[in-house]
């Protein structure tokens, strides 16, 4: 049960995003930039990115929907699952290695991102934007999944609610639908 | 020396939106509707739950100029704001103000963390859902600025005059820095 009042039929973030629409509207627009707005890191890269942020953070929605989102933009569920395991040995070039471990040292601090894994991840042929977009892709997701724990939100248990809304994450991207939500009440 | 090339001497988050303005209009955007929005808490209380979380994810930067707008906000009383710093339980907010930063200390940690007792002490000390919601939003929110200013290493003033001058500049508001005013 949620902390406080939620619509029922929009579990996990978007209920929140709803619940909160001023600030909701920076929180999308910086989303769409940075996961699918113009970048040399495939849109299926940057979803690997919080995917395992949210998984450090042990937030089961937000794994759970951006790993959906992960495996249709990748077409298959091999490189999510396997970065999940262990980022030193998942099918990924070594820059995605380098910056997924980039990430993964931001989710716990800020100052863990030490200039060695910067420097590797250079090393790898990774640009400062891409340093930039990776840092600020995880420590956006340290933002969702506290948002969305913190408060209590439904995480679904059937997985073709993740489907879906891996779907509409791809279709979509993260702008708030034109049409609202009142289609998915049942 | 910051983790990617930004222009030197501009600090902590401004040297990043410089960087990158796309996402920092949204950055700023977000710190705006955040701590100046409507709401009923009050901004200056706002401000002290950003500087609170930032104190605990140990970004100086963050911490010290938002502990500036803060206390600029709090004015006469603007020695709470040392004291939340100090030892939060022992200072002089009130009971509600210490419900919430409870649960902002919490959200710092992980969102798992806050319990149904968190919220429900809040509420019997008067905090409402959109407060109890927007306490949880401004410790989440910290905890990406925070990793954000660190995480690339940017500048980290340590002349404290640097912070006064920011803290009473940040009480007007957040606009993005451009590069012809930075």
């Amino acid at each position: 049960m949620p902390y406080i009042p939620l619509e029922d039929h929009l579990p996990g973030i978007t209920g929140l995003l709803e619940y909160s629409k001023d600030t909701a509207a920076p929180i999308r627009e910086l989303t769409q930039t940075l996961l699918r707005g113009p970048s040399t890191l495939t849109e299926g890269e940057r979803e690997l990115i919080a995917t395992i942020v949210s998984h450090r953070n042990q937030c089961t929605f937000c794994v759970t929907a951006h790993t959906a989102a992960a495996d249709i933009l990748l077409g298959e569920e091999e490189t999510s699952t396997k970065v999940k395991q262990d980022i030193s040995t998942a099918p990924v070039s070594d820059k995605m290695k380098a910056l997924l471990t980039i990430a993964s040292l931001a989710q716990e601090s800020g100052k863990s991102v030490t200039p060695e894994s910067v420097q590797k991840a250079k090393d790898a042929g990774a640009t400062d934007i891409e340093i930039h977009d990776t840092v600020l892709i995880a420590a956006l997701f340290c933002l969702y999944n506290r948002y969305v724990d913190g408060l209590s939100t439904v995480t679904p248990t059937d997985p073709a609610f993740y489907k879906g809304l891996g779907e509409r994450l791809k279709n979509n991207g993260y702008n708030r639908l034109p049409e609202g939500y009142e289609h998915l009440k049942k | 020396m910051a983790h990617i090339k930004v222009e030197e001497n501009i600090p902590g988050i401004r040297s990043l939106v410089l960087f990158r303005p796309e996402t920092g209009k949204s950055l700023y955007d977000l710190a705006q509707v955040l701590l100046r929005g409507p709401s009923s808490l009050p901004e200056a209380e706002r401000e002290l739950i950003a500087a609170y979380v930032s104190y605990r994810n140990d970004c100086m930067f963050c911490m010290k100029s938002h502990a500036a707008a803060a206390r600029c906000l709090y004015g006469a009383e603007e020695k709470l704001v040392d004291e939340v710093l100090n030892d939060m339980q022992q200072s002089n907010v009130s009971n509600k103000m210490k419900a919430l930063l409870h649960i902002a200390g919490k959200v710092q940690i992980l969102g798992k963390e806050v319990r149904l007792e968190d919220i429900i002490a809040a509420r019997s000390l008067g905090a409402d859902d959109k407060e109890i919601h927007d306490t949880v939003l401004i410790a989440a929110s910290f905890s990406m600025f925070n990793r954000y200013v660190d995480g690339l290493a940017s500048f980290t003033p340590t002349d404290a005059t640097v912070y006064e001058e920011m803290g009473k500049r940040m009480v007007n508001g957040y606009l993005p820095p451009s590069s012809e005013q930075s």
